[in-house]
């Protein structure tokens, strides 16, 4: 096994520029009258060994490899192919950079290729810049649609959905009891998973008692029945008063309070019990929408449908139905 | 009438009859107390030497005095011991039926309606839209008249010059043309110079110079320009505030004011272009300006009668009277309705500090406009509420609530008896000032509306808005 050795590397290059020798180059016996620019020859005295060989010395202290190659390109120009060669090697860069771009895996292949979409932006945006000094225009030419009077134009206002002209539509709809509601089709409710029963009673057997387990809403002229005769307790941690209803159109939502509750899909027993899950139909204040219909009138209610599981969440999300 | 309250049933009662500036007709009297509003008129009438029999309407502590006097005093409790103040306020002479159904719903625009403004003398309708055209309408028919196109952007203002002659039209890309009423057609090149779009236009009024040439836009690169249209350039520009302008008025004693978003009014001299006044008290934007003579100043010559001039020389001086008969011999009064939810009443001609603050909107103040006998402002605003403040003092008088949604502009009947005003949530309502009560609902449109004007004879109001069709209500 051949031992690598430094002192092997350094004979490929025998009369090698050695950046680790202070040598100098092999003319310093003849040196050629040349100015060098970046170090004054000494003239101190005071320097001592270094005064003599320094006039000599004429650009023999080290300097930095580029240095060198400049050197040599003013004493003897450029290869007489150079630029040619130079310009066809650029050429050839671009595919390089692709085949390499595609070929890399990696981590190497995510490096490269963020830069080469850096790149890529900013040349899209130096093109868009020169391309937009070409046309003088002062003014956007374009037409947009939606047009709003002077005192609206510098107000943000919210983008509103079309006139909702569905007082006779909802009335129409309500004679047909069809709906066309966001959610259609609900996971039915068993009724072990509605109620829980409660024993009462002396000897706790009698088990006629139910509790309503999820949300209800009862509405502000509640008053329970005697204790001993209601059948179904209503929770008071489980009642709400309001929703949060979107508009389907203008993307926002309101803190409404519930009027009523219309049909729940389980059954007509829990519709009257006034029980809210996911599906039901219930009533919503819509009075600060501020909606008009054609004739006039204002609307102060509207429908909305449940679109969450409010024993879950604490809250009931609806949607509004326009 | 007697002094002394000898009769137990007839007692007397001392009065003193004073205009709405303060000054007293005669010496106080004593009037018995079974006087009404129709004896005090004959009673003022007579004191004023009037030849033809005037109406008037008396407050008392600006209360509306209707019933007898005596009534009154026992309702309210008020002293006799003191002299009883009784303002007199002329009424107009004729009575402006108030509208109540829609007679015609034109369509012909593609794109929202989003100024509408009747002419001077009520015989032309003209409304700019969001399609880039301006239309004329014909009453009579109730038909498309014409169509004028030219514009690059939305129309967003138009005004009519006092003599009915030009239509100036101004759009979002910062031009202004300048159209003929009768024929539709451009009178020459749009007229470029802002660089961003138009707030508003004004005319100069007629009195000041007839036949009408002059007029001023304001723009939301924030200055005002002074246009000639029989020269066909700007002739002067008025550069000074910082953001836009969004409103701009041409007063009766030649002054121009603006009001823009860096919360001030300039007041600006015409002939040099200087500024004068500068105005300040607003804590937001400026939105809207009114003016005491604006109703004059924008019907120049024409009035109920319906006259029409041949020359503008006579224009000229019937508008001239129109002016000083309405201007009185108090100062001119602007009032300003801000973002800040405030309004302030000025008085520029003699200081630039407020004269008064009207406040109690909760939201900010849309449009202010004067009575057409500059005895009452009212405002729309954002709250849903048209409020109503005495013209003189800035003092607030009444509330008119039953909008749903925001209110967008007001208008007055030329009687300054009905107050008509337009909203977002697609309805415009009839107000009652005597009564201070709505008294007509008008719903039909379909979106909301944007422009309300009630034409200056009365008999009319056009409305237009995001549903594209113009309506007409009789």
């Amino acid at each position: 096994m051949k031992v690598f050795k430094w002192g092997l590397r350094r004979k490929r290059n025998p009369d090698g520029y050695n950046l680790l020798q202070r040598s100098p180059s092999p003319n310093w016996q003849n040196p050629k009258p040349y100015i060098f620019q970046f170090q004054k020859p000494y003239t101190d005295e005071k320097e001592g060994f270094s005064s003599f060989s320094a006039q000599n010395l004429h650009s023999s202290v080290a300097m930095p490899q580029g240095d060198y190659i400049e050197l040599h390109r003013k004493r003897h120009g450029y290869r007489h192919d150079h630029f040619e060669r130079k310009r066809k090697r650029e050429a050839r860069d671009v595919h390089k950079r692709s085949a390499f771009a595609q070929k890399a895996l990696g981590i190497k292949g995510k490096m490269f290729a963020k830069k080469r979409y850096a790149e890529k932006a900013l040349m899209k945006k130096t093109l868009a810049m020169h391309e937009e000094s070409s046309t003088r225009r002062k003014v956007d030419d374009n037409v947009h649609e939606g047009a709003i009077p002077a005192y609206l134009l510098d107000r943000e206002t919210t983008t509103r959905a079309k006139v909702l002209s569905n007082t006779i539509k909802q009335k129409r709809k309500e004679k047909a009891g069809k709906w066309e509601v966001p959610l259609p089709k609900v996971r039915p409710v068993a009724e072990d998973e509605m109620f829980r029963v409660i024993r009462s009673g002396k000897r706790k057997t009698k088990q006629w008692k139910r509790m309503v387990t999820k949300a209800t809403f009862v509405g502000p002229a509640f008053t329970r029945k005697p204790p001993k005769y209601e059948r179904f307790i209503r929770p008071s941690g489980l009642r709400f008063t309001k929703a949060h209803v979107t508009h389907p159109e203008l993307k926002c939502t309101f803190n409404l309070e519930i009027i009523g509750v219309k049909k729940n899909p389980n059954g007509q027993m829990y519709t009257s019990l006034g029980v809210i899950t996911k599906g039901t139909i219930i009533e919503v204040n819509v009075s600060e929408l501020g909606l008009v219909t054609p004739a006039g009138k204002v609307v102060w209610g509207k429908y909305a449908q449940v679109t969450n599981n409010p024993e879950n969440d604490g809250c009931i999300n609806a949607v509004l139905l326009v | 009438m007697e002094g002394g309250g000898e009769d137990e049933m007839n007692k007397n009662v001392m009065c003193l009859l004073t205009d709405p500036d303060g000054t007293a007709l005669g010496a106080p009297m004593y009037l018995p107390q079974n006087v009404g509003p129709l004896q005090l008129q004959q009673l003022v009438n007579k004191l004023l030497n009037n030849e033809e029999k005037l109406p008037y309407a008396f407050y008392i502590s600006d209360h509306e005095l209707v019933v007898e006097l005596g009534s009154y005093l026992e309702k309210n409790k008020v002293s006799v011991e003191k002299v009883l103040r009784i303002v007199y306020q002329p009424q107009a002479v004729f009575r402006i039926r108030p509208v109540n159904r829609c007679s015609a719903t034109i369509s012909g625009h593609t794109e929202a309606v989003l100024s509408v403004v009747f002419s001077p003398d009520g015989r032309q309708l003209a409304s700019g839209s969001g399609d880039t055209t301006v239309r004329l309408w014909d009453l009579n028919t109730q038909t498309p008249l014409h169509t004028c196109t030219g514009h690059k952007n939305w129309v967003l203002c138009i005004a009519w010059s006092p003599d009915c002659k030009h239509l100036v039209s101004g759009s979002k890309a910062g031009e202004l043309q300048c159209w003929d009423p009768l024929t539709g057609k451009p009178s020459g090149n749009s007229l470029i110079g802002h660089k961003k779009w138009i707030t508003g236009i004004s005319w100069e009024p007629v009195h000041l110079k007839a036949p009408c040439r002059r007029f001023v836009s304001s723009s939301k690169d924030g200055d005002a320009r002074i246009w000639d249209v029989s020269l066909r350039k700007c002739v002067m520009c008025l550069s000074g505030h910082t953001l836009a302008v969004t409103c701009v008025k041409w007063g009766g004693d030649g002054m121009i004011y603006t009001g823009s978003q860096d919360c001030t009014i300039k007041v600006w001299e015409t002939s040099q272009g200087k500024l004068i006044r500068e105005l300040k008290g607003h804590g937001h934007w400026v939105n809207s300006l009114a003016l005491s003579t604006e109703y004059v100043l924008r019907t120049g010559a024409f009035d109920h009668t319906g006259k029409h001039y041949s020359s503008p020389e006579e224009m000229q001086e019937v508008a001239q009277q129109r002016y000083n008969k309405m201007k009185g011999n108090g100062p001119e009064r602007l009032v300003s309705g801000s973002d800040d939810f405030t309004m302030i009443l000025w008085e520029p001609a003699i200081s630039k500090h407020p004269k008064a603050r009207m406040t109690g909107h909760q939201q900010l103040v849309n449009h202010v406009y004067f009575s057409p006998d500059g005895q009452w402002v009212a405002s729309a605003s954002f709250d849903k509420s048209v409020k109503l403040w005495n013209g003189i003092t800035g003092k607030f008088v009444a509330a008119f609530r039953g909008h749903v949604g925001p209110v967008y502009q007001i208008s007055w009947s030329a009687d300054s008896r009905l107050l008509l005003s337009g909203s977002k949530d697609s309805t415009l309502k009839v107000w009652d000032i005597r009564t201070q009560k709505l008294k007509q609902d008008l719903p039909g449109h379909a979106d909301e509306v944007f422009a309300v004007d009630w034409s200056p004879d009365g008999e009319k109001v056009a409305s237009g808005g995001r549903d594209r069709v113009l309506k007409l209500w009789m």
